[in-house]
């Protein structure tokens, strides 16, 4: 049976608007113009125990309004939610027992308190018995290195340390399942690891389903089995991560900075993206030709000074789904 | 329960730290309390009316007010008018607890820990060199026990319905600054309430500024006998029920709104 169930998710937000300057504002006194905005305009998907999906999208596509349904603080326009028997925004506190959450932008600690009487604090708000939590704060403390900081104010932790904290604060009471919005945004590279293997760790030793929503495609491929692309409110894909890239033509970018400014690379096989100053943006797929070769074959014809590969941002990803889904 | 008490005592611990504020605010108190007295002095001397409260009464009662000023509902949580004005009041909802308690326990602490750090030292003071007074009898000392309880939750109840406000207001100014004058004034902190005119005390009496520090004051004095204490109680009681009522009802609306409309 699915732990999650949702069908036919509709959330319809009525934005007022203005016109701009004075008129714009004095007019807005007597009549008020609304937008109707669908964040999520219709999405059905099931979940099953101790699944780790990655739920991407551009910004405003719908992905946060969806956690903030799934973990009960927002109302849904319409539509379905069953998450482990019971309506996540009606039976709000039972839900929220059942659940843990971690936003990236928003920490949930204490922000004057000690991370360790924050802990302690979590025990009594969600009446976890004293050696069950003795345990699982220990193991926490343990798989996140918390030690070191465990005595310091959250104000006064650097953002990774503050995540690793929001991730053992989220877990304390043992839930069955996992709300990640953005864990890993704006961590350093360190940190980032570190993370992932901890959501990993939760999730193959522990069972704990997760839904993690992020914009780093590094977390999606290190981590889910399965992927939805939600767009415009609506899903656009849901599948594995082989699925996706089949969907999506494969294309990797290479930024060379040259020893001199104005130069110009041509290469058969490579599209200029981008050229600023001395760096140059380079557009390729690593099927036609393979990112060490292009690399010896351009470090062997321009002064290059450095270069490196990356993966298109996501949001270009997606974009490009979209609109191939049109 | 346990999580409203644990939040409550985590709250008041952290409320405790702040000792450079409750110097400054303790030695702030000193001084306005003696100009209060002297003002008092002033007019008690130029008068030879008999008036409804003796002298050594209203000294004391003036220096009761100094010493419990950060119990009286003047100010807005600085921690929720920022979650509203960033709208992340949402996310409180995360948490398995009923927000309204949550508040609640929370402005208890609020209410409490910076009185307790000033309270002391001006109560020691205040009797040692200020014409304060103890209380007037033993039984008065319970009853202004009693009452100072009854004040503390009729006060917070004031206090979480202001926080509540914010949902609407976002910077709470005009409502901090227009609840705050009716508190001190109607309370009887600037002029205890028996040196009002007779119109004025009857419509001051029902209102529920009363309960939060004239009488528990004049339960010290004697000025109402201790055996009346369970009037004050009732009076004290009957608001905080009202105040909670409403500010439970206006919570639901506000958090109706925004779970509704995301924020």
């Amino acid at each position: 049976m699915p732990q999650v169930t949702v069908e036919n998710l509709r959330k319809t937000f009525k934005i007022a608007e203005r016109d701009p300057g004075m008129w714009g504002a004095v007019k807005g006194l007597a009549v008020r113009r609304y937008r109707t905005v669908h964040a999520l305009d219709g999405i059905d998907f099931t979940l099953e125990p101790g699944e780790l999906v990655g739920y991407i999208g551009p910004n405003g596509a719908g992905k946060s309004t969806t956690v903030k349904v799934l973990a009960g603080i927002l109302v849904p326009t319409s539509g379905k939610v069953d998450i482990l028997g019971r309506v996540p925004w009606k039976d709000r506190i039972e839900h929220v027992r059942g659940i843990g959450v971690v936003f990236g932008q928003r920490t949930q600690l204490w922000w004057d308190l000690p991370v360790i009487e924050s802990f302690d604090l979590l025990k009594d708000i969600y009446n976890v018995p004293s050696d069950a939590h003795r345990a699982t704060r220990d193991r926490l403390i343990d798989l996140l290195s918390l030690k070191e900081f465990l005595d310091t104010p959250v104000r006064q932790l650097s953002l990774g340390q503050r995540m690793r904290c929001d991730l053992a604060a989220s877990l304390l009471h043992s839930p069955a399942m996992l709300f990640l919005d953005e864990p890993t945004i704006g961590l350093d590279a360190i940190s980032k690891l570190a993370v992932r293997d901890f959501i990993k760790e939760m999730n193959r030793r522990n069972g704990v389903t997760v839904i993690l929503t992020t914009h780093d495609m590094d977390d999606i491929e290190a981590l889910c089995d399965r992927i939805m692309v939600i767009g415009s409110g609506k899903i656009l894909s849901d599948g594995t991560l082989e699925d996706l890239r089949a969907k999506v033509k494969r294309e990797r970018r290479l930024v060379v900075h040259l020893a001199h400014d104005g130069m110009d690379i041509e290469d058969p096989d490579a599209e200029v993206v981008k050229r600023e100053g001395n760096q140059v943006q380079l557009r390729f797929d690593p099927e036609v030709i393979s990112a060490p070769n292009l690399i010896s074959r351009i470090a062997s014809k321009y002064p290059v000074r450095d270069l490196f590969v990356e993966n298109p941002p996501i949001e270009e990803v997606i974009a490009k789904l979209y609109r191939e889904m049109e | 329960m346990k999580a409203y008490l644990a939040i409550l005592s985590s709250r008041f611990r952290m409320l405790l730290q702040y000792r450079a504020a409750a110097v400054a605010g303790t030695i702030t108190q000193i001084f306005w309390g003696w100009i209060r007295v002297m003002i008092f002095e002033a007019f008690y001397r130029s008068s030879d009316v008999v008036q409804p409260m003796s002298f050594e009464d209203v000294v004391t009662y003036v220096w009761l007010g100094q010493a419990l000023l950060a119990m009286i509902p003047w100010n807005t949580d600085p921690e929720i008018r920022s979650m509203v004005r960033t709208r992340t009041v949402a996310y409180e909802l995360l948490k398995p607890v009923d927000l309204y308690n949550l508040w609640y326990s929370r402005t208890i602490a609020t209410r409490t820990a910076p009185t307790m750090l000033r309270s002391v030292p001006i109560f020691i003071l205040g009797l040692a060199y200020f014409g304060m007074e103890s209380p007037e009898s033993t039984a008065s000392a319970v009853a202004f026990g009693l009452a100072v309880i009854g004040a503390v939750m009729l006060s917070v109840a004031l206090s979480t319905l202001l926080n509540i406000s914010l949902m609407w207001t976002l910077s709470g100014q005009g409502i901090t600054r227009i609840t705050a004058a009716a508190v001190i004034l109607f309370s009887g902190l600037t002029i205890p309430i028996p040196l009002f005119p007779d119109w004025a005390q009857t419509i001051l009496r029902l209102l529920p500024f009363a309960g939060i520090a004239d009488t528990p004051f004049r339960l010290y004095v004697g000025h109402i006998p201790p055996h009346e204490v369970i009037w004050v109680l009732a009076h004290q009681l009957i608001w905080t029920i009202i105040l909670v009522v409403w500010g439970r009802l206006l919570l639901n609306r506000g958090l109706r709104v925004m779970v509704v409309q995301g924020g």
